[in-house]
């Protein structure tokens, strides 16, 4: 195993919902630790690691940001020892039956999604999918001890295992995004041997799944001059093949579109050539389903690049990505990050 | 506890040398027709212990294990090694393989979930297409088998070909009172039946067949009721519990089936067997007699080994015992360790109360 799958197991193996990215930070703080001068969390939870550049005064500041939060469920009811749930992020409640979870009550309990029998259900159900209201969560306790372990409001994550695919594939939970705090901390450890000019903060921002609260806030304070925004982006796969699905495990998709600014996109396009790194492009029309939405328009705005690792299965507890894009995308920062002069702003312009 | 369960607990103890064993059968796997893994299992632990043992023409282990006393009774117990999966069909030049179902599986159970492909077990998914790429109309629609496909990475070459079969991947679990794992229908059955065979007894022939394609049609345990031509026939496997809430509060839930925490369920009817009623007065009176806890599971559909046990030759007098297990079918079950425990001594128990006189004469109510 090397150190990449070793780093994205231990990130999967801790949960961090929306809001409740505690668990998830600690693994990342530890990770950044060694490989920033400084390190701190803002006051909405996002991590923020800055590695200094060059001394000079002032120095310009880009801010690299990856999401940390995790799709999940939150308790809402318990009836006779069952929990009943709704989704934090978005869930198609057709991939829930029999699904590991975790609820993390006054203690972590093992779960199992449960799709009670038809005759348990409303007739209109009949053999069609089972919506997330009448959806159980059995914690095989009885009920006494699940009113003592349980409350409304406790988080319930996935758990299923991570699995190691043929072709350096990885499947498992939360890979959307964890393998981009990955691509983060690829990215630290090459400048740790590169002089960069610039200050670079990275960012493992709270809150992207519901309200994009990290990434409206950390910009803020970190006032960055230009921001990098890492996220998965659509794989092709059984029906999942039109021009939004990049192909699977051949180069980091390219965001394009107006969330993103076009001579950051131009100039991460010219470096990947230049490195031959493959890469595609990735439309994005209107907007582009990342942190990108909200760094863009912070304060005074904030040019933004968008750079997407293909992803299979988005939002299912089996999300599978190829090592070999994490990588990539991890270089293709950091280079980009090590070309950046003092002066290099005042050549990005509307007009080109 | 009365004195006599406090003495079989102490010999028929599910301790964590059973519980390893429940682990390594669960965790195997036996697609109806590839029941290979389970049967080397249990060759395993049982050829130590019988006086016979061989694999027959469907591939049913078949163990003999006499008693010592006078007036045996010839009790055929059975246990399907066979689960539910999943068989390759098709490679499509994606590199994604299509499949079919093996058994009977609600495809509302299967995406999204990790697979073993395999008698290498080599890890894959079913996945499914995110949900920003789906509509509001379609989700309202099941996702069907023949739009599902299991991913095994871009490096699978020739490494899974059409004909292997697939299981759910997930991994045996201890979880306070209770187990999580998949196949407990019927490695609960596989498994008690080696542990009766470790504590035989003396007024009995234990006629042991851990059977085939159970799952698929019963087609193991018909011949395997030829071949022991038994006195007595018990089916041992793992029946649904429904003991779930009804999704209107203000309902009951009077369609169970089994509830956990209530001990072994006893059949008195199901879609393939009315059981023998000499049989069940034996098992409750039994039950009665040592303090074990039972159920009887409500009569109604569903169907066992017993349903051709009792056809066999001229009949045969059976019943079916089950652990009760929420879920079952799906990628993973939930149920009781006391269940089980009280399973193995209910049945145990009943072993050492029968003899010829309980069989003999005429059918009756």
């Amino acid at each position: 195993m090397n150190d990449l799958q070793n780093l994205l197991k231990e990130m999967l193996s801790v949960s961090g919902l929306s809001g409740f990215e505690a668990p998830i930070r600690k693994i990342v703080e530890k990770a950044w630790e060694p490989l920033t001068d400084e390190i701190s969390v803002s006051k909405i939870g996002s991590l923020h690691g800055l590695k200094r550049g060059k001394p000079s005064d002032p120095r310009k500041k880009v801010m690299i940001s990856a999401h940390m939060d995790a799709i999940g469920m939150m308790v809402t009811h318990i009836q006779d020892g069952f929990l009943h749930v709704t989704e934090v992020g978005g869930i198609d409640h057709r991939i829930l039956p029999g699904q590991p979870v975790v609820v993390h009550g006054r203690e972590e309990l093992p779960g199992l999604v449960v799709q009670p029998p038809s005759h348990l259900l409303p007739e209109s159900v009949g053999s069609g999918p089972v919506v997330m209201k009448y959806l159980l969560v059995d914690v095989g306790l009885r009920p006494d001890d699940v009113s003592e372990k349980v409350r409304i409001g406790d988080v319930v994550s996935y758990d299923q295992v991570p699995l190691d695919l043929t072709g350096e594939a990885m499947a498992g939970h939360t890979l959307d995004n964890r393998v981009s705090v990955a691509a983060t901390t690829i990215c630290l450890e090459e400048l740790q041997s590169r002089s960069h000019d610039w200050d670079v903060w990275a960012v493992a921002s709270a809150q992207e799944e519901e309200t994009l609260g990290g990434a409206l806030t950390s910009p803020f304070d970190i006032k960055p001059d230009i921001a990098i925004i890492v996220d998965v982006c659509f794989a092709k796969s059984e029906g999942a093949t039109d021009w939004r699905n990049l192909p699977f495990g051949e180069g980091v998709g390219l965001g394009y579109g107006p969330n993103i600014h076009p001579a950051l996109y131009d100039m991460f396009e010219k470096k990947a050539k230049e490195l031959e790194i493959p890469f595609n492009r990735d439309l994005m029309p209107k907007m582009s389903g990342t942190d990108a939405m909200a760094v863009q328009i912070v304060a005074e705005g904030i040019p933004c690049a968008v750079l997407g690792i293909p992803l299979r299965y988005m939002h299912t507890p089996v999300e599978t990505v190829s090592l070999k894009d994490i990588r990539r995308t991890g270089r293709l920062m950091a280079e980009f990050i090590a070309d950046l002069k003092p002066d290099t702003l005042e050549q990005i312009g509307w007009e080109a | 506890m009365t004195k006599k369960t406090e003495e079989l607990s102490q010999k028929l103890h599910i301790g964590s040398d059973q519980l390893e064993l429940l682990e390594k059968l669960c965790n195997a796997t036996a697609v109806s027709g590839d029941e290979h893994e389970v049967r080397q299992i249990v060759m395993e632990e049982v050829k130590a212990l019988a006086d016979d043992v061989k694999v027959d023409a469907l591939g049913n282990v078949l163990v003999t294990k006499r008693g010592s006393g006078e007036n045996r009774v010839r009790v055929m117990l059975a246990a399907h090694m066979d689960e539910i999966g999943m068989m390759i069909v098709k490679k499509h030049d994606d590199d994604l393989f299509q499949f079919e179902i093996v058994g009977g599986i609600d495809e509302r159970q299967l995406p999204g979930k990790a697979v073993l492909v395999g008698r290498d077990h080599l890890p894959g998914v079913i996945g499914a297409k995110p949900i920003h790429m789906t509509t509001a109309k379609e989700r309202e629609n099941k996702i069907e088998t023949s739009s599902m496909r299991i991913d095994l990475g871009p490096d699978i070459g020739e490494k899974v070909k059409p004909g292997d079969r697939a299981t759910f991947a997930t991994r045996f679990r201890v979880v306070g009172p209770s187990i999580f794992a998949k196949a407990l229908d019927n490695r609960f059955g596989v498994a008690t039946l080696i542990e009766l065979l470790k504590n035989p007894l003396p007024n009995i022939d234990l006629l042991v067949a851990f059977t085939v394609q159970e799952e698929v049609g019963l087609r193991g345990a018909q011949v395997a009721a030829y071949t022991f031509n038994p006195d007595v026939g018990i089916a041992v496997d793992s029946t649904p519990a429904y003991d779930l809430p009804h999704w209107d509060e203000e309902e009951e839930n009077f369609q169970y089936n089994t509830k956990l925490d209530e001990g072994p369920a006893v059949y008195v009817m199901d879609r393939a067997t009315i059981a023998d009623q000499r049989i069940v007065r034996l098992f409750r009176e039994t039950a009665v007699e040592w303090g074990i806890p039972y159920q009887i599971r409500q009569p109604g559909g569903g169907g066992t080994d017993a349903g051709v046990i009792h056809k066999s030759r001229s009949g045969v007098p059976s019943i079916s015992i089950s652990v009760p297990s929420r879920y079952a079918h799906t990628a993973a079950s939930i149920a009781r360790i006391d269940d089980w425990q009280n399973t193995l001594n209910l049945i145990h128990a009943v072993l050492s109360n029968m003899s010829p006189d309980k069989i003999a004469g005429e059918r009756r109510d």
